[in-house]
This record gives C-alpha cells, sequence and structure tokens, in this order.
C-alpha cells in the first residue's frame, strides 16, 4: 500500500511501460465524504444529506463529489512521483459512485513514457477507484517528470509548458 | 432531415432548439471569484485526503520546488464556487451556471457529472484572484440511461489569475434527467 510519504521524487527513466503504481486502499466513511464536498465548497445536499441522496437522486447514501475525487487522484500521483511530479493533465469517468461504508481501492499503471518537444519529461497513467473490484471511476492522468537531477517541471512556464496531450 | 442529421442518426425531433445552438461556443458567465486563494481551504482540501506533499505544507520544500506555497492543481474549481449564503443575496448564487441553465431550459430536474477533464498552466498561489468564464460546447439529443430520460452536455470553465495568466480548463459532461415517472418540475 502507498504509504503517503512524498519526500523524494521519481526521475522519467526510472520510469518503465506497464509498471504498477503501489495501490493505494481507504476506508470511505461518511465524514470522508461530507469533508471532501465541503473542502471543495461543494455545498449539495446530495453530499452530506442522506434523506436527499436517497429519495431525490435515487442513490442508497450520499455519495463523494467530482473535485474530491480529482484530489484523490492527485494525492495518489504525487505520492508516487513525489513532489518534483507536476499534473499537467487529467481526465476522469464516473461509472459508479463511492459511498460510505466502502473501502475504495485506487490502483495505477504506467502506460506511457517520453518528452515532448521542449525537452520536458511525461509520464501517462491509467488509474482507477474501485470497490470490492467494481471499477467506480477511470482516470487518464499525464504527469511531468523530472529527466535528469537538475531538472524540475515546475520551473516551465509558458510555451515551455505543454500539458495538454491534445496540443503537445 | 440533413444530410448532417443522416450521418450521426439524429432525427428532426432532435434538433436543438435556436436560443441553444446560438450559446455553443459562446463565452458566459464571466465572474470573479468570491474571495482569494488562501492557505486554510489548501490544507482542509489536502486533509481530506490525507495529502502528505510537502509542497502544501512545508514552506521551504515549496520555496525550493514552486517558488512559494501553491495551491493543490486539482482545487481549480473550488475557488469559483460561491459562498453558500451572502448579505443581501435574494437567491441562490449557482456555481456552473450554464449546467443548471441547460437544467432548467429542457425541464429536467436531476443532473449528474459522468466526464470531467482538467488541465492545469500556471500554479495557483495564496493571495491569487481568479477569474472563470464558461463556454458551452455541446448538447446531445435525448437520451435514455438507467437514471432517466434527459441529454448530455459538454461545458468548458477557464480559469485565469490577476495577471491574466491561463491557470487551468476543466471541461465537464454532465447528464440531465428525469427519473422515469417523475412529473415534477426541475430544481
Amino acid at each position: 500500500m502507498a504509504t503517503g510519504s512524498a519526500t523524494t521524487s521519481r526521475r522519467l527513466d526510472q520510469l518503465s511501460v506497464g509498471e504498477q503504481l503501489p495501490a493505494l486502499a481507504y476506508d470511505v466513511t461518511a465524514t470522508t465524504i461530507v469533508l471532501g464536498a465541503l473542502a471543495a465548497r461543494d455545498w449539495r445536499p446530495m453530499h452530506h444529506d442522506h434523506d436527499f441522496a436517497v429519495h431525490r437522486n435515487g442513490t442508497q447514501d450520499i455519495f463523494m463529489n467530482t473535485p474530491n475525487q480529482a484530489a484523490w487522484f492527485e494525492r495518489y500521483v504525487t505520492d508516487w512521483t513525489g513532489p518534483l511530479g507536476r499534473l499537467g493533465h487529467m481526465r476522469f469517468r464516473m461509472k459508479g459512485s463511492v459511498f460510505p461504508g466502502d473501502t475504495m481501492v485506487l490502483t495505477g499503471t504506467v502506460t506511457d513514457v517520453g518528452t515532448d518537444d521542449t525537452g520536458c519529461g511525461w509520464a501517462d497513467l491509467d488509474i482507477a477507484v474501485s470497490v470490492e473490484g467494481d471499477v467506480k471511476t477511470t482516470c487518464q492522468a499525464r504527469v511531468a517528470l523530472p529527466i535528469a537531477d537538475d531538472d524540475n517541471p515546475w520551473r516551465r512556464r509558458g510555451d515551455q509548458w505543454r500539458p495538454d496531450p491534445n496540443r503537445a | 432531415m440533413t444530410d448532417a442529421d443522416a450521418a450521426t442518426g439524429t432525427q428532426p425531433d432532435d434538433v436543438l432548439p435556436d436560443d441553444v445552438a446560438d450559446l455553443i461556443g459562446q463565452v458566459q458567465y464571466e465572474e470573479q471569484g468570491e474571495f482569494p486563494v488562501e492557505r486554510g481551504y489548501i490544507w482542509t482540501s489536502c486533509s481530506s485526503v490525507e495529502n502528505a506533499n510537502p509542497l502544501f505544507w512545508d514552506d521551504a520544500a515549496a520555496e525550493q520546488i514552486t517558488g512559494g506555497p501553491i495551491a493543490m492543481p486539482t482545487m481549480l474549481s473550488v475557488w469559483f464556487r460561491p459562498h453558500h449564503w451572502a448579505p443581501g443575496r435574494t437567491e441562490e448564487h449557482l456555481p456552473l451556471r450554464v449546467h443548471f441553465d441547460l437544467k432548467a431550459r429542457f425541464d429536467l430536474p436531476e443532473a449528474v457529472m459522468t466526464d470531467n477533464t482538467i488541465t492545469f498552466y500556471e500554479p495557483v498561489r495564496p493571495g491569487d484572484r481568479l477569474r472563470t468564464r464558461q463556454i458551452l460546447r455541446s448538447v446531445s439529443p435525448p437520451k435514455t440511461t438507467k437514471l432517466g430520460t434527459g441529454r448530455f452536455w459538454v461545458i468548458d470553465v477557464e480559469y485565469l489569475n490577476q495577471r491574466d495568466e491561463l491557470v487551468g480548463i476543466e471541461s465537464y459532461t454532465g447528464f440531465g434527467y428525469r427519473r422515469a415517472g417523475d412529473t415534477t418540475g426541475a430544481a
């Protein structure tokens, strides 16, 4: 399981396609859902009001909101890269919901490794959140990593930073 | 039926109303965030997902790596979500208003977000004042899913800082729907 520590950083040349990220398991409670929604300033009742979620939305309980899921993906990726890892792009799709009482498990695989025309190193990742083996959300993430010990993707600005894979 | 309809399999009844079609590609709701980016929310957000990245907790590390403290990149939408209440406000101030406009326009009481894309540009820093603008990209013909019958739409939200630097673009796919047997009006 991932430790949550992020004091060192990976370099691009330490990665290979097919590498598996360490799984992260987390026991979700009502507090997880409500804290995540309020941290994102999302006041909508389906993320804190059980009765509304069940009788208006037709779901089994309150459920994790989209911005909080994005935050979980970010934490999962940068736990693995370390602080020099710089997220460029995320695309995620919700297939089901994460509810209190679920143990959600984040897993990830490196799908591509390379550099763009500016020399920026990128890793593409496929990530999933699952509950009891049922995939709830998928995420394709693109994260920049140092290509050498003296490289730092965070120093890139303007034309030297091309995070959109469709415009790289 | 037009050639385009034939190519996509849509029916004449599926053609978008003109007032909706006219909105596609138009910049709407350019707004300033209601408060500057601040570290309390950054720490609360990190706490909500147990994110120990030193960029958000260790000022020396942040100075060395990012030139000072930054916000979690995925917090982009946090900075434009309106207060739940504010003095003098007489009606609910909704975030992602294009989404709610479409729910009302098509009389669809329920909605979920099914797809979300975020591209991150300049880092967001404490003290930044962000601006947003919303752009409707597409609206589907009527569709029926296990949730109900409604329409999918795609909305881009662009974020800029006080120096007019692009800090991010979010693209949301929403599904506004009516549950089977539901005859109430849109919320």
